[in-house]
């Protein structure tokens, strides 16, 4: 049935020579980029752009959607949540540019937007933009992101700059310690965004396996809170992701997510088949304005 | 509530007391030991410090507290003065093409197939003037102005004037990050507005909004850089001319500036008062502008949008503008008696009726005011020969000429100061207020945004006038 489709789709585009085993293979793939821009429609997977404020993650999101995203060198710059579409491999993919944080304790508007997007409307796969010239800061948004998924891909950006200061960083080095793909690149200048591409796609179709890493809290009393509240939360939620960090918000006395505990909207984070086939529907509320 | 759900949330309270108060610190630094952990081991730093920073050093020059300020207002004069210079010639080729020449092409082209005169008058003599003006006057200036201003921000020149102004903000009580939304209002104030985003706390985010509209938007430019260029430049020898006229506009410019201050130190003493918070601002590496593709994003995302909101709002108000001055009540045009209701109120505060008429008017778009203005004053005047009959806008082969009719109308060196300090000092665009309005979700705030502006403005052209008189002598 999918071979069907899939030739008569190959058929359509005028790439009818092709057949099957190209198009499984990754090599076909990487001239494959269509930036759809603001065309979204049926998309297959949702990828939201998550990292600290200026690393680059509106000029990624030109790159792959094609549109003009506003960028600018100034932190903060991205207040909106913008979309954009982009197809690659027969995929088609709705990119979601986040506000740029520093950390994901929704402590400002900023914080809660890019949280709740990632943890509640559930992205199929969640670009981490990092300033490989400050890694170190940036590391503490990485982890916190693993902490809520696993299906992560590491952009390593800004690269130029790392050799500008006579830096070193090591990909794979951290892709080993972080367990999650690392991609390095300089987007200004477009490159190694058909790797970045590639390891989105792994991402989303499941190919990659990831084992994030967490965060070693070393402090015995806590574990056991922790694992006193996660079996609880997965006898009530069975199947929720993330049911660790999930009872660290708990013990922080997090009001968003006491909330969706309060009235089951954690019921939701649990991935259903439906999930897996894509076509999931957002749950993110849009927070706009405030009363005085 | 779910009793499964309460159970969770009652054994999470419980164990919170159990794990310690410490808790929140100790996961933050367990975070912090991890993340420089895991990144030294993947990042190899050089053995040797290089020598020479450039970042630093640009930092140190123009973030000195010595030259920091001198440098910051001469690249603004740069920038106004490549810009008015830089503007002259193409809007002058514009002009005479759009209007000396096609203008008198669509008029006989109408004649000819019959048209009546009134829809020849709305459409041609309406409509199509005040496009072609918006367009000419205001395309050259813009496409030179927004540019150079994201080559700037491409730069990494914005965070270094927010650090520079930082410690201005904290004494006015306001924040910080309020710098940047500042300077996004110079190109426009409703993006200004949206920008105030990035200021976490409701009251600074308030105070920021409601001074945004003291950032000089690419909407008032035109009208500064025009009335500083026939009256201020003109008192000058002609080789100073441009140079004199970025000052004045510049000078504008840095009295928003004050202005945002002053009213962000009187805002958090009296209605919103409240503690300064602290923030982190990065200054970003400074990045070799991408200037191909600076060009290509600001002429598309700016200059055009822009234009094309002006024009937009241009042609309806060119149509209503003809239309008002054709439609006669007892022997004289509706908006004459509008200017003469007006024209009392508006030489108590040194303009006239013509520029309050035409700020009314301009309220959806504030582009439109010099073009208003010009139609305004060649009717009341009767045009003496200048124009091309009653409603038409119409603009001059070049700045004395317009400086003529201006003077005609009445108009001294009084009148173009107070206008550049109104059209500065006045109630935001209907789309900020708007945008006013859907970021705060309050009537009251909008209210407050919109008529404190037009109080001050009232107010400090009065007094400006009543000084100017007691020194002038009349």
């Amino acid at each position: 049935m999918d071979q069907e489709i899939d030739k008569k789709q190959l058929e359509g585009s005028g790439l009818a020579g092709i057949t099957a085993d190209c198009a499984s293979c990754p090599v076909h793939h990487a001239a494959n980029l269509k930036k759809l821009g603001v065309d979204m429609e049926n998309w297959d997977f949702v990828v939201a752009l998550a990292g600290n404020p200026n690393t680059g993650k509106s000029t990624v999101f030109n790159a792959l959607t094609g549109l003009r995203q506003h960028t600018g060198n100034w932190p903060g710059k991205t207040v909106t949540r913008a979309e954009g579409g982009f197809e690659y491999a027969e995929k088609r993919y709705k990119l979601v540019d986040l506000p740029g944080t520093y950390s994901l304790l929704a402590t400002s508007l900023d914080e809660e937007i890019a949280r709740d997007f990632i943890l509640f409307a559930k992205p199929d796969v969640t670009i981490v933009v990092v300033d490989a010239s400050r890694l170190e800061r940036n590391l503490n948004l990485v982890l916190q992101v693993l902490e809520i998924t696993n299906r992560v891909v590491i952009c390593l950006n800004l690269m130029d700059e790392a050799d500008r200061h006579q830096m070193k960083v090591d990909p794979r080095r951290l892709a080993r310690d972080l367990g999650v793909p690392v991609v390095p690149t300089v987007a200004r200048y477009d490159e190694g965004l058909e790797d970045l591409l590639a390891a989105i796609h792994e991402v989303a179709d499941g190919v990659t396996l990831a084992k994030p890493y967490h965060v070693n809290y070393d402090n015995p009393k806590l574990d056991r809170a922790v694992s006193q509240l996660v079996t609880q939360i997965k006898e009530v939620f069975p199947g929720v992701p993330n049911a660790c960090w999930v009872a660290l918000r708990l013990l922080d006395g997090d009001e968003r997510i006491i909330q969706a505990v309060e009235d089951g909207e954690l019921g939701d984070l649990t991935y259903t088949q439906d999930d897996l086939d894509g076509a999931s529907g957002s749950h993110v509320s849009h927070k706009s304005g405030f009363a005085q | 509530m779910n009793p499964d759900y309460e159970k969770i949330l009652k054994s999470a309270q419980d164990l919170r007391w159990d794990i310690g108060v410490d808790f929140h610190e100790k996961t933050m630094e367990a975070l912090y030991t991890d993340a420089t952990r895991i990144a030294d081991r993947a990042v190899t730093y050089p053995e040797e410090k290089p020598r020479f920073d450039l970042d630093r050093s640009i930092d140190k020059l123009v973030t000195s507290r010595v030259w920091g300020f001198p440098l910051m207002i001469l690249m603004l004069t740069f920038v106004f003065w490549l810009t008015i210079t830089g503007a002259n010639y193409p809007s002058s080729v514009l002009f005479s093409l759009l209007i000396d020449k096609v203008h008198p092409l669509l008029k006989a082209g109408v004649a000819s197939i019959g048209m009546p005169w009134w829809l020849d008058g709305v459409l041609i003599d309406g409509a199509y003037l005040a496009t072609a003006w918006v367009v000419s006057v205001m395309l050259p200036p813009m496409a030179i102005f927004f540019p150079l201003f994201t080559l700037l921000e491409d730069f990494g020149y914005l965070p270094r004037v927010a650090f520079n102004l930082d410690h201005i903000f904290r004494k006015a009580g306001a924040h910080g990050k309020q710098a940047l939304s500042m300077t996004m209002g110079f190109g426009c104030n409703a993006a200004g507005v949206i920008s105030t985003r990035i200021i976490d706390s409701p009251r600074e985010r308030l105070i920021a909004i409601i001074t945004n509209n003291f950032s000089l938007c690419n909407g008032r430019w035109p009208t500064q850089i025009l009335i500083a260029t026939i009256f201020i430049g003109t008192m000058v020898p002609a080789y100073l001319g441009g140079l004199i006229s970025a000052v004045s506009v510049v000078a504008i410019a840095l009295l928003g500036v004050l202005l945002t201050f002053v009213v962000s130190w009187a805002l958090s003493r009296t209605i919103l008062k409240g503690e300064v918070s602290t923030f982190t601002l990065e200054l970003p590496p400074y990045r070799p502008p991408r200037i191909l593709r600076t060009l290509y994003t600001s002429m598309i995302d700016r200059t055009l949008v822009v234009l094309w909101r002006a024009v937009v709002f241009a042609l309806p108000a060119g149509m209503i503008l003809w239309i008002s001055a054709n439609l006669m009540i007892s022997g004289v045009s509706l908006a004459e008696h509008l200017v003469n209701i007006l024209n009392p109120f508006g030489l108590l505060l040194g303009l006239n009726g013509i520029i309050l008429v035409a700020y009314i008017v301009a309220i959806p778009a504030n582009e439109i005011v010099i073009p208003t203005i010009m139609m305004l004053t060649v009717l009341i005047t009767g045009g003496n020969g200048i124009g091309a009959g009653s409603g038409v806008i119409f603009e001059p082969e070049s700045g004395l000429a317009t400086l003529d009719i201006l003077t005609q109308g009445g108009w001294t060196l009084l009148t173009g100061v107070n206008l550049m300090l109104f059209s500065l000092i006045h109630n935001p665009c209907s789309t900020t207020i708007y945008t006013i309005y859907k970021e705060t979700g309050s009537a009251k705030w909008t209210a407050i945004a919109s008529l404190l502006p037009i109080a001050m403005g009232f107010v400090i052209t009065f007094f400006t006038a009543q000084i100017w008189r007691l020194i002038a002598g009349w």
